[in-house]
């Protein structure tokens, strides 16, 4: 720690030495309970009688909410349950238009209004592609969307569509409004911006268990997993965006005699679209990884299609099937919302023929849905057209798992024997107020007394809720993820930078990572693996070292040229050239990725615990397994408690690191 | 899609024994037209049997809804009206929390659905040459490094799901001492994910599998045979072989039960009817199950064929 505490002890060379001082106060907060077990065993192992019941509250109040909480007139369940029926209702439209079809009265052979085609929509979206972003769009539509239907999935793949479509909606509109009210209210910004942060830290298997006591099983509670978890976001991007209008325009709006509603709805927000458009697509993102989370508490579509498939015998092919078609839908949403962003107004007559090209994609939609009318091949695709990978993904998988076992299995043991257990036995073995001292020290020396405390409080929380040892397992699976993909990540993107080519290619890679469902490749690394830490290490890292490739290459990419010319001009030979200059210059930028790394690595956590790791997330598992809503917010608050950590501590060391560098 | 609902329609008539075409109408005369919710929980054959009430409803007429949901949480969702019917509760993994929901008097115990539970430690066949004596669990007793891993040697490594689904692993170990470790597989998908490895290779392992279920099928091997459980083995330490400890028999097996919310009776009195009489015979579950998740055949089709088969009973 001493390292750490250094430089602030310089930079108060009067004072009396502070830095020295808190340094040796962690040293002997670390030490002492080695030295003396038996007068300091209390600083070793938190004692079970200083734990606080926080779980036990938690579970009370949420009982207290569901059960008896009232507003007089009604109750709150009453309040829960009219909002999931509002969502109910407009979950109703989209799933009838993409989904079941409208059919009128209960009888046997009632009118049935056919749902749009999936001609039909495959034409039109490959229509609108190319409106959007041109003869390449066009063709990931076409493809994307005809993998969907010839393996199958396009059923299950429009239930999830039409979820999709309602929770996007509900986030953009919902972040947009909340957004603004911050804005307005100055005072209630602090509010809303500590309240994401807790919403994109707190992992969403936390608040399952609260959310099926509130508003029940279903679509409905799905859809509002989803919504909490993707629209922070979007009232992040709506509060930035609307700061950066420049303050002329407000004052142009106002002279101009405009209302304040008027100015903001006609002015602001408008001038403010490109930013807003970045947050829908944030949203679409979000939204997508939600699809398998939200189908445990039975959203059901594609979400369903892979957890099922993945419980059956020879299921890991129909699993990747599904699982693909998630891909499928999320790159298509995501680059034609991209495509968006970056299209600008024309006029004349290029203007006219986007008009005609919207159009001729609507008529075709409906013009092929009116003719499935006659020919039902057109709504529903008939099963001998289907194709399917079949047991050929099994059979790679088991090819490689009788050839190459022996490898994967040193490489296992020899991770498991030097590197996981000591790590490990020797975090839960660290006393718990030399922890707290540590992270203390290091804010001090970030931050300042302040900081430090907040930083404290928050680590203290793993011990104080009685969760040490799964916390610990936490911190240590966590925090060798991060350095393993990190050190994936940066010479990955460092290449990225160097060739478009890699960049390209980099690019996909990362697509399909963040959004194929990590329980598709988890599967297959438990069979190399085997159950326990190394495979949970494995998924982690696949999933969270995709923001170190994708900051580093930006990073990288976003060094000045003139910087580099100065920098060979210097006479610095191209290695360098990279250390001394490119590097020290995008090192704000790739800690933010690492950064985003932590996160990432820690909302796998709940994922981790599948494969059987006994970390925080394995403590929502047994919460959600249990119906006990307040083991799993507590759960839930450490994991959000460690990630607010990593997370301000880093921004300070960024922040420190640019002013040094005059940014 | 009409061919099919003629002939649902048809057959219910049948079952109405010659009452004339409109038979079905008066059944429902006074009943709820609500939409009546099956719970979904994470295996095959929970899938089968609920589809199949659910496909026996219907023809009936009722209108029917399936929502997925954990196994346990159901029974909450249950209390709180958001479930109807959930068709399989085992007495040997939900037997607490049927007792909680027991005591609301929210839901209601509709008796076994027939077939019987079973769920042990298992091993595949080719272990019986590393380790002699199987499946008397004597033999485990020397076993232990035949069973084990490297993180665990010299003892056995045994995978369970103790943290979902409990079932005392870790407390059985040490009142029969056992040199055995309880790993937590975390799912049942990364658990059979592991089997199906070891399979392929011949490797050692010992893990929890329970009945009905597709592995049984597909992979040979045995149950364990540990002294057989007793309420008392659980709760009295002199019970069995050691003295000072409870725990120290095999896991309970026995029946799955069927649930419903309290509601039902009055709401629905002939769908009510046809839950409690439903009946599915062990042996053909496990087959349909079979069928489902080996032999790859859609679900809908084998639900089918069962209900065609046994609709008359209904």
């Amino acid at each position: 720690m001493s390292e750490v505490a250094l430089p602030r002890e310089e930079a108060h060379p009067r004072r009396f030495p502070v830095g020295w001082m808190v340094a040796a106060l962690v040293a002997l907060a670390v030490l002492l309970p080695y030295a003396a077990p038996g007068m300091f065993g209390w600083a070793k192992s938190y004692p079970a009688t200083w734990i606080v019941p926080i779980s036990d509250w938690l579970k009370a109040f949420l009982y207290w909410l569901a059960r008896d909480a009232t507003f007089g007139l009604f109750t709150f369940k009453d309040m829960t349950r009219f909002v999931s029926g509002l969502f109910g209702h407009a979950l109703d439209v989209p799933k009838a238009l993409l989904s079941t079809g409208i059919t009128l009265g209960d009888e046997d052979g009632a009118f049935h209004i056919p749902r749009l085609s999936w001609a039909g929509l495959i034409a039109a979206v490959t229509i609108w592609s190319y409106l959007l972003g041109g003869a390449r769009l066009a063709l990931l539509g076409f493809v994307g969307f005809g993998y969907i239907l010839v393996f199958g999935q396009w059923d299950s793949a429009m239930v999830t569509l039409s979820q999709v479509i309602v929770a996007v909606l509900s986030g953009v509109v919902g972040g947009i409004l909340i957004g603004i009210l911050a804005y307005r209210v100055p005072r209630i910004e602090g509010a809303v911006v500590a309240a994401l942060d807790f919403m994109q830290t707190v992992p969403t298997f936390a608040y399952l268990v609260p959310l099926v006591f509130l508003v029940g099983v279903g679509p409905v509670s799905g859809m509002l997993a989803t919504i909490l978890y993707a629209m922070p976001p979007m009232v992040r991007v709506t509060l930035m965006a609307l700061k950066r209008v420049p303050p002329e325009l407000d004052e142009l709006a106002r002279m101009t005699g405009c209302e304040p509603r008027q100015a903001l709805w006609k002015v602001l927000v408008p001038s403010a679209r490109d930013d807003l458009l970045v947050g829908v697509n944030q949203v679409i993102m979000l939204t997508l990884n939600m699809i398998i989370i939200a189908a445990m508490i039975g959203a059901g579509g594609l979400g369903f299609d892979v957890l099922n498939a993945l419980r059956q015998a020879n299921g890991l092919g129909k699993g990747l099937e599904a699982g693909l078609a998630v891909v499928a839908l999320a790159i298509v949403l995501d680059r034609m919302s991209r495509a968006l962003v970056e299209m600008r107004p024309v006029h004349g007559p290029a203007a006219q023929r986007r008009r005609q090209l919207f159009w001729l994609g609507l008529v075709v939609l409906i013009g092929f849905t009116a003719l499935s009318f006659v020919v039902p091949a057109l709504e529903k695709l008939p099963n001998e057209y289907r194709i399917s990978t079949g047991n050929m993904w099994s059979d790679v998988v088991s090819w490689v798992n009788i050839n190459m076992f022996a490898t994967t299995d040193a490489i296992r043991t020899f991770l498991l024997l030097y590197l996981l257990v000591p790590v490990k036995t020797f975090l839960i073995g660290f006393p718990w107020l030399g922890l707290v001292a540590v992270v203390g020290g290091g804010a001090y020396a970030l931050g300042g007394w302040r900081f430090a405390l907040g930083m404290m409080a928050l680590i203290a929380f793993i011990p104080v809720a009685g969760l040490w040892e799964r916390g610990m397992t936490t911190i240590y699976l966590c925090s060798i993820s991060v350095v393993i993909a990190t050190l994936i990540g940066l010479p990955l993107g460092l290449l990225g930078s160097r060739s478009e080519r890699m960049h390209a290619f980099l690019g996909a890679m990362c697509d399909t990572l963040q959004t194929l469902p990590s329980f598709v490749y988890l599967l297959p690394v438990v069979m190399l693996f085997r159950i326990g830490d190394v495979s949970a290490l494995v998924a982690i890292v696949l999933y969270a070292m995709v923001p170190a490739i994708r900051f580093t290459d930006h990073g990288l990419r976003r060094v000045p040229p003139s910087l580099q010319e100065a920098g060979t001009m210097a006479g610095c030979t191209g290695t360098q050239r990279l250390t001394k200059v490119e590097l020290p210059y995008a090192l704000p930028e790739i800690m933010l990725g690492v950064n985003q790394v932590i996160m990432m690595a820690l909302s796998m956590l709940v994922v981790s615990s599948f494969v059987g790791t006994n970390d925080l997330g394995k403590q929502i598992q047994v919460a959600i397994s249990q119906a006990d809503p307040g083991k799993g917010l507590s759960a839930g608050l450490a994991i959000a408690f460690l990630g607010i950590l990593a997370d301000r501590m880093i921004g300070r060391f960024v922040a420190a690191r640019r002013q040094r560098m005059g940014l | 899609m009409r061919v099919q609902s003629l002939l649902k329609t048809l057959a219910v008539c049948g079952v109405l024994g010659g009452l004339p075409a409109l038979a079905p109408a008066p059944a429902r005369a006074d009943e709820s037209k609500d939409t009546i919710i099956i719970a979904l929980h994470d295996w095959t054959g929970q899938h089968i049997t609920s589809h199949i009430t659910g496909e026996l409803l219907k023809a009936k007429g009722y209108k029917v809804d399936y929502v997925t949901i954990d196994y346990l949480t159901g029974l909450t969702a249950m209390e709180n009206g958001d479930i109807t019917f959930m068709s399989e509760l085992w007495a040997t993994t939900a037997g607490d929390a049927m007792k909680a929901s027991d005591a609301t008097g929210k839901t209601e115990n509709l008796g076994p659905l027939g077939p019987a539970a079973k769920e042990e430690w298992w091993y595949p066949l080719y272990m019986k040459e590393k380790c002699p004596g199987l499946p008397d669990w004597k033999a485990l007793l020397k076993c232990g490094e035949a069973f084990s891993a490297p993180e665990t040697a010299p003892k056995g490594r045994y995978l369970g799901m103790e943290a979902t689904w409990g079932g005392h692993d870790p407390e059985r170990i040490e009142a029969l001492g056992l040199p055995f470790v309880a790993v937590d597989a975390g799912t049942e998908a990364a658990m059979f994910a592991e089997l199906k490895s070891a399979y392929e290779r011949k490797a050692p392992i010992l893990l929890w599998v329970y009945s009905p279920h597709w592995v049984p099928s597909v992979f040979e091997g045995e149950w364990v045979q540990f002294p057989e459980y007793e309420a008392a083995c659980y709760t009295d330490p002199k019970w069995g072989i050691n003295p000072d400890k409870a725990f120290d028999c095999g896991k309970p097996h026995g029946e799955i039960f069927k649930y419903t919310s309290a509601e039902t009776k009055k709401k629905w009195p002939g769908a009510y009817a046809v839950m409690k009489k439903l009946k599915v015979d062990g042996p053909e579950l496990n087959l349909m199950v079979k069928e489902v998740d080996v032999d790859g055949k859609p679900l809908d089709e084998v639900v089918a064929a069962y209900v065609t088969k046994h609709k008359g009973e209904y």
